[in-house]
């Protein structure tokens, strides 16, 4: 960034909070701005052939032509109470069910440390 | 409830690998075959010939219409000319091949002499290289079309692997194969078995997962994938890296041993190849 465009930043900032715009209402928009890109981050992730690739085997409403090998992905939050113990049921599946199928995301380094945050999240707003 | 037995009986399968003493080729089969009998009660054994399409009749329907005009026709012709035309030497395969060309059914076997699993694209091979030609190619090729042709040939026979008993080195070949079967691969973790005998008759995304029975009888296989016709060992490599997994070499020890393995299992079904697939 060179000086002039710095200077214009520091001059529209200037003029955004003179123009008494409530800072705690901008932050809020910002934050659940960030929140949704976030979701749809791991949205993205889950359904990447190349990463997630969880409808090869789940069905995830608003995912096209889903495989049958594993149950819908659906009322998440009812059926795992605990975020952690999804967390874990998605880094390495293998703890459940020494004979899954599903691939060991977490263990076997499938996704990454962020990714695999990224995809619990969106998992648990189904 | 039927899945909860197939889930057992699966974990039977995978149990039985580590822990028979010695290899029973014959009770492997009769153990699948009822396991398959159980998944898919409507399909009769000789449908299992045919891969996915004995189960899926969306898939079925538009198979039935490409076997109207076989995209395999081709390479049968042009492998006939090839098995037809003499080597530089004056000889030819008929010369290598005294039961030609329909022999398919009786491969792959044991060769005694060499201790090794013999496939037919390797003794083609070595056909050619006794009479002074260079060998073919495993995966893609003109290998193909002679497969194609010595396949085509053989259609009705039924699939007759042997595995003597009476020999070590044919048992431990055996075993690897199945050993192999049973072995999760790849940063995806998964066997063969985990996709064509513990979720067979699912779908994978848009992809019907067929049984392993059945799964040789049709081999070389044109794939509309693929555009042209490849060979087993080539599919071989494609479901390995699927998992991510380093393919073998075709025709390479793994491979053949896998063939023998995966062939005996279809033993008495008819050879329906070429096959024509997505
Ligand atoms: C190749 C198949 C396959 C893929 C790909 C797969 N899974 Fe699974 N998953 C399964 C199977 C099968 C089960 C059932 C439990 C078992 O057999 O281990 C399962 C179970 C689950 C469960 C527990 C569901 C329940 O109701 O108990 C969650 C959560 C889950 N998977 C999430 C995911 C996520 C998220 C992805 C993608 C990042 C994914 N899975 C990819 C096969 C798969
Ligand atoms: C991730 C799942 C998966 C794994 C693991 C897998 N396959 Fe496949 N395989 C498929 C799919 C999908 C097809 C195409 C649909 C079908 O015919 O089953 C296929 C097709 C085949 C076919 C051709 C079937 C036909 O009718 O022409 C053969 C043979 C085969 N696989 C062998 C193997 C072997 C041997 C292994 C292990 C080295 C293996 N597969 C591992 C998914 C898999």
């Amino acid at each position: 960034m060179n000086k002039k465009s710095k200077s214009l930043l520091s001059i529209a900032s200037a003029l955004l909070i003179s123009a008494s715009l409530s800072t705690s209402a901008v932050m809020a928009k910002e934050g659940s701005e960030e929140g949704s890109n976030a979701l749809e981050e791991g949205k993205n992730l889950a359904f990447t052939r190349k990463k997630g690739n969880c409808l090869a085997c789940h069905l995830i409403i608003g995912g096209i032509s889903p495989g049958n090998i594993a149950p819908p992905l659906v009322a998440m939050q009812q059926r795992f109470p605990d975020k952690a113990v999804l967390r874990a049921q998605i880094y390495d599946a293998s703890k459940n069910n020494s004979e899954t199928m599903m691939p060991l995301f977490g263990r076997y380094e499938v996704l990454t440390k962020d990714e695999l945050d990224k995809v619990v999240d969106y998992i648990y707003s189904l | 409830m039927n899945k909860i037995i197939s889930k057992l009986i699966f974990v039977c399968i995978a149990w039985t690998i580590a822990s028979t003493a010695y290899a029973d080729p014959d009770k492997d089969q009769t153990v699948l075959g009822d396991y398959f009998k159980n998944r898919f009660p409507g399909v009769a054994l000789e449908e299992y010939a045919n891969g996915a399409y004995s189960f899926d009749s969306i898939g079925r329907e538009s198979w039935e219409a490409i076997e109207e005009f076989p995209p395999y026709e081709i390479f049968v012709d042009d492998g006939q000319e090839m098995w037809e035309t003499p080597f530089a030497n004056g000889k030819g395969y008929k010369d290598c091949f005294a039961n030609g060309p329909a022999i398919a059914q009786n491969y792959p076997h044991w060769d005694k002499k060499k201790s090794m699993v013999m496939t037919l694209p390797l003794a083609l091979n070595n056909c050619r290289e006794a009479n002074g030609e260079k060998p073919l190619k495993y995966k893609k090729g003109s290998i193909n079309n002679l497969l194609s042709y010595v396949t085509f040939q053989s259609r009705g026979n039924k699939t007759n692997v042997v595995v003597p008993k009476d020999d070590a080195g044919a048992m431990a070949a055996y075993e690897e194969g199945k050993a192999f079967y049973f072995t999760r691969r790849g940063q995806l973790n998964m066997s063969c078995a985990s996709c064509h005998i513990q979720n067979a008759g699912n779908m994978i995304r848009s992809e019907n997962l067929s049984m392993s029975m059945g799964h040789t009888t049709h081999f070389p296989v044109y794939r509309s994938k693929w555009g042209t016709v490849g060979t087993l060992h080539r599919r071989f490599t494609g479901c390995n890296k699927q998992v991510r997994a380093k393919p073998f070499k075709a025709q390479g020890q793994e491979y053949r041993n896998l063939e023998y393995y995966l062939t005996y299992m279809s033993n008495g079904l008819e050879l329906n190849g070429p096959g024509a697939r997505k």
